[in-house]
């Protein structure tokens, strides 16, 4: 059995077969291969009696549900209104020069993925910015440089 | 701040709030919704359905499995005090859950916390697992877990969210037949919000006296502001209602402020000229909490452009006037800005966003013409040229 085929297994035995289990099956296979694979989707499908179709149509709707192969470490920087007033240009920028990225895209080594976020609820301290469930309030070009130097010295 | 707005601390005060369940689990049911009625509390999201009738209406429904549902999918941009309160008072969220559970008979509650606050979860998980031994003591049978979201703004509206929990898209719900009488898998639930839950523990310890004194008729007791955007002050207050916006930017303006959107991205933009006459509530311009604040620094344009790149990103698509309405008033704009469409294109769009208010199924696609409509009106200049 495959790697994807026995986490999804694992985690419906612990949550149960009905569809309430869906999500966080879903959820808990993007934190562990970074996205759903089609593989991924077949295993949930089969292990909940659902149709594949269906449970795509369930993964798809969501965006932190990527159906789509992404990096170790997904950054999220915030778009919405007060992050854009507050520069959130220019920290994308920043990432984009330091990862040798453009927004959406993935490092070939397959560790990081810079995204653009809607409103993530930090518009006190903006810009801000998300790496997997981690938060970076009030960013400077400055601040996340030393941020993303310290994510690729951990590997 | 003393000399216009007042300052109150009904949320973020430490309570001894076991000794508000126990209090609440010797009397009766009835008696502790005729309270929450009686106090005038609205929900807090945004919506402001009176909290009490829909207790009510929940505790009547005969059924074998009720459920109460805390929504803390809070997305709304400029809103962040919910967050704030799970972060500082997370026992009080949960008493609330518990009460309200006694009052519509269920023991089972949810907190849907947004996926863009997972980094709350193992507190969160801890506090809930103390809370459960302390209710055990009580012997009050209540169960709270916690579902994630997956980052999709629509979920906070409450058939959404419901979909979302039972595993699929958040695609929001005809209504009726309403959430108190088949909610969350087909059972009786009550959907509230973070800060309504925390306000009815209080006013359960209080009375509703206390609370009712504050306010306005229609927007009783205080609410908890989110205030951001050019501000020397941003962060969150709990401020009395009743309020004018005048006097909110005299708190917190930085002295140029040209217009603030009340509500967020499905709330009303008021220019400067109407600070005065606008009531912060439900009598004039109601809000979730969300107050951004513009200086004349800012361009009105890439503003309304960023809320409805929002709402067309954030537009689940399932109802055709929200999907095409959203896309077609963010190209409309674009094209009366690059001067492809002429400056009367405008009033197209706002007959399209009237149409999108009408015949939109859910409360996303109905609030679009809200900043799109008061932004057009307030600065059409500055969407022009």
């Amino acid at each position: 059995m495959s790697k994807v085929k026995e986490l999804v297994k694992e985690q419906a035995d612990k949550l149960g077969r009905q569809r309430t289990s869906l999500m966080p099956i879903l959820q808990a296979v993007v934190s562990a291969e970074h996205y759903i694979s089609e593989e991924a989707m077949e295993a949930i499908a089969e292990e909940l009696d659902l149709s594949t179709a269906d449970v795509f149509g369930t993964a798809s709707f969501y965006t932190f549900l990527d159906t789509v192969p992404r990096g170790k470490y997904i950054i999220r920087v915030c778009k919405t209104i007060t992050c854009h007033m507050k520069g959130k240009d220019e920290i994308i920028r920043t990432i984009e020069g330091m990862l040798k990225i453009k927004l959406g895209e993935t490092t070939t080594d397959k560790r990081f993925s810079l995204l653009q976020a809607n409103c993530l609820g930090w518009c006190h301290k903006g810009p801000v910015m998300l790496i997997n469930d981690e938060v970076y309030p009030e960013v400077t070009p400055e601040k996340v440089t030393e941020i993303i130097n310290q994510y690729l010295k951990k590997g | 701040m003393e000399k216009n707005i007042k300052k109150v601390d009904l949320i973020f005060g430490k309570v001894d709030y076991m000794a508000i369940v126990e209090q609440s689990l010797k009397r009766t049911r009835d008696e502790i919704i005729l309270d929450v009625i009686d106090s005038g509390l609205r929900g807090r999201g945004g919506a402001g359905f009176p909290t009490g009738l829909k207790w009510k209406f929940a505790k009547n429904e005969e059924a074998d499995q009720k459920y109460v549902i805390c929504n803390a999918d809070e997305g709304e941009p400029g809103t962040f005090k919910d967050r704030e309160i799970l972060t500082q008072v997370p026992e009080k969220v949960l008493a609330g859950m518990a009460l309200c559970g006694y009052c519509i008979g269920a023991s089972e509650g949810y907190i849907y916390l947004r996926g863009e606050y997972n980094f709350l979860l193992p507190s969160l998980h801890k506090h809930i697992d103390e809370f459960h031994k302390k209710l055990k003591a009580l012997k009050f049978d209540f169960t709270i877990r916690i579902c994630s979201g997956s980052g999709a703004y629509v979920c906070g509206e409450e058939t959404a969210l419901m979909e979302s929990m039972e595993g699929k898209r958040g695609e929001p719900r005809n209504k009726p037949p309403f959430p108190t009488s088949h909610g969350y898998l087909g059972k009786p639930t009550s959907v509230n919000n973070v800060e309504t839950l925390v306000f009815a523990l209080m006013i359960a310890q209080e009375g509703p006296e206390k609370f009712k004194e504050m306010g306005t008729f229609d927007s009783r007791g205080s609410k908890v502001f989110s205030v951001s955007g050019d501000t020397p002050t941003p962060g969150i207050f709990e401020l009395e209602l009743g309020m004018t916006l005048e006097q909110f930017v005299e708190e917190f303006g930085d002295g140029d402020t040209k217009a603030v959107q009340v509500g967020g991205a499905s709330g009303f933009c008021v220019a400067r000229k109407d600070f005065k006459s606008t009531l912060i509530g439900f009598e004039g311009i109601p809000t979730g909490g969300s107050m951004m604040l513009f200086n004349s620094s800012r361009s009105m344009y890439n503003i309304l452009n960023d809320y409805l790149e929002f709402m067309e990103e954030e537009s689940c698509g399932q109802c055709t006037p929200c999907r095409v309405g959203c896309q077609q008033l963010l190209k409309g704009i674009e094209a009366v800005k690059k001067g492809i469409k002429p400056p009367s294109y405008l009033e197209d769009l706002q007959k399209l966003s009237d149409t999108m208010r009408i015949a939109s199924k859910c409360g996303l696609g109905q609030s679009v013409p809200n900043p799109f409509n008061s932004i057009i009106k307030n600065f059409r200049e500055e969407i022009i040229y």
